[in-house]
């Protein structure tokens, strides 16, 4: 029976991407937030899972708003980075779990969840930049499985309804016959703000309760809708709903193994947390 | 698309009301993907937004370079990204555009967000 390892949950940026292009990691600028993977990677290398099951929103590079899913799963045997309109080097192809995919899809739906299926599938900074993190000197070695959740047009999906995704997913991967270790990924926030005359927003204080809530209370957040999740974490801080599927995706109580904050990297609060399911 | 929520300040929420206005500007934006198209726009801006069939006040926005009017004429931050993209625009010239400060100004409350306790 495959097991769930753990859980990752980090912010992604367009600029981080560049910064890996420019070879800018040791720099005053970027050091503190690339640093904060090192422990991360040394937990993978030791674990070494087999299968990453990511939580990711795109942002207009596979999906436009001629149809613009809730919820979508990759069932695709690869998914390839391409440029998302900044012609910054694309990041290398990710393997995927078609299989697996498919056992995931089904469940979902068992379970009352309705994902689109994508046997093709484009995939942005959202999830390639967290494997370059996690995986900077070779390819990422595992094979994955994305799940993504709209954050562009509303209505988003509620954070309960997010908790909740989580938590199908997980039950998904416990009845995959399969003995693949799993690692849960979410990627996105934690608060920043793009537009607006709000542009800039960060709002530290949520996000330290916030990270520490998925600990200590990980249904904590589910108490908010997203309209007062955008008012606290800006109009992109909502991507923290994936850090929200990640934990729910995490049977039981956890453990924080690591965790890093930083402000800013671009115009945004940069957070990781490493977590270890505790059974 | 008939809930009324509070207003945040300076902020539009991408509803359903947004996405039917900026449908025509988010759909050339979401082209900006394509490099080729991203020369195309450079290389004649007018046939490029008559192709997409942008409305006179997006048109002008777009012609503007001024993010809060591509916001309000129905514009999606995730897709003007792409937009700004092709003057070389990050996310730091894009921020003080829209909040009236200087770059370094932008950067600086950027950084301040640290003290926040």
């Amino acid at each position: 029976m495959s097991s769930i390892v753990g859980g990752i949950t980090t912010s992604h940026v367009p600029a981080i991407g560049g910064a890996i292009a420019k070879g800018l990691q040791s720099e005053p600028y970027w050091k503190p937030f690339f640093d904060g993977f090192i422990p991360v990677r040394q937990w993978l290398a030791e674990v070494k899972p087999d299968v990453a099951v990511v939580f990711y929103n795109d942002h207009g590079l596979n999906f436009f708003l001629d149809k613009m899913p809730t919820f979508a799963v990759g069932a695709a045997p690869e998914y390839r980075n391409a440029d998302e309109g900044w012609g910054i080097p694309t990041l290398a192809p990710l393997a995927g779990h078609p299989a697996f995919s498919w056992h995931v899809i089904e469940s979902l739906v068992d379970d009352e969840f309705d994902p689109v299926s994508c046997q093709e599938m484009l995939v942005d900074h959202a999830l390639s930049l967290p494997m370059k993190l996690l995986w900077p000197d070779q390819a990422c070695p595992l094979r994955v499985i994305p799940v993504c959740i709209n954050t562009v047009q509303a209505p988003l999906p509620s954070a309960k309804r997010c908790y909740k995704l989580g938590q199908a997913v997980a039950r998904a991967v416990q009845s995959w016959p399969g003995d693949e270790k799993v690692v849960m990924i979410g990627t996105g926030g934690l608060s920043h703000q793009l537009d607006g005359e709000r542009a800039g927003f960060i709002n530290k204080p949520f996000d330290l309760a916030f990270m520490r809530s998925l600990i200590a209370e990980p249904a904590w957040a589910t108490q908010f809708s997203t309209h007062e999740l955008v008012e606290k974490a800006g109009t992109q801080g909502i991507e923290l709903l994936m850090w929200l599927a990640t934990r729910a995706a995490l049977p039981g109580a956890v453990t924080q193994l690591h965790t890093n904050y930083h402000i800013p990297i671009s115009n945004t609060a940069s957070g990781l947390m490493l977590m270890e399911s505790q059974s | 698309m008939s809930k009324t929520r509070p207003e945040i300040p300076g902020t539009v929420i991408f509803d359903a009301a947004q996405a039917m206005k900026g449908y025509a500007l988010n759909k050339m934006c979401f082209s900006f993907n394509d490099a080729s198209n991203r020369k195309a726009f450079v290389a004649d801006e007018d046939a490029y937004c008559a192709r997409y069939g942008l409305t006179q006040v997006q048109r002008e926005a777009i012609r503007s370079r001024n993010v809060l009017q591509l916001i309000a004429a129905g514009g999606n931050p995730y897709y003007l990204a792409k937009f700004a993209g092709i003057f070389g625009l990050d996310m730091q010239d894009i921020g003080a555009q829209q909040t009236g400060l200087s770059k370094d100004a932008f950067k600086a409350k950027l950084q301040a967000a640290n003290e926040q306790c």
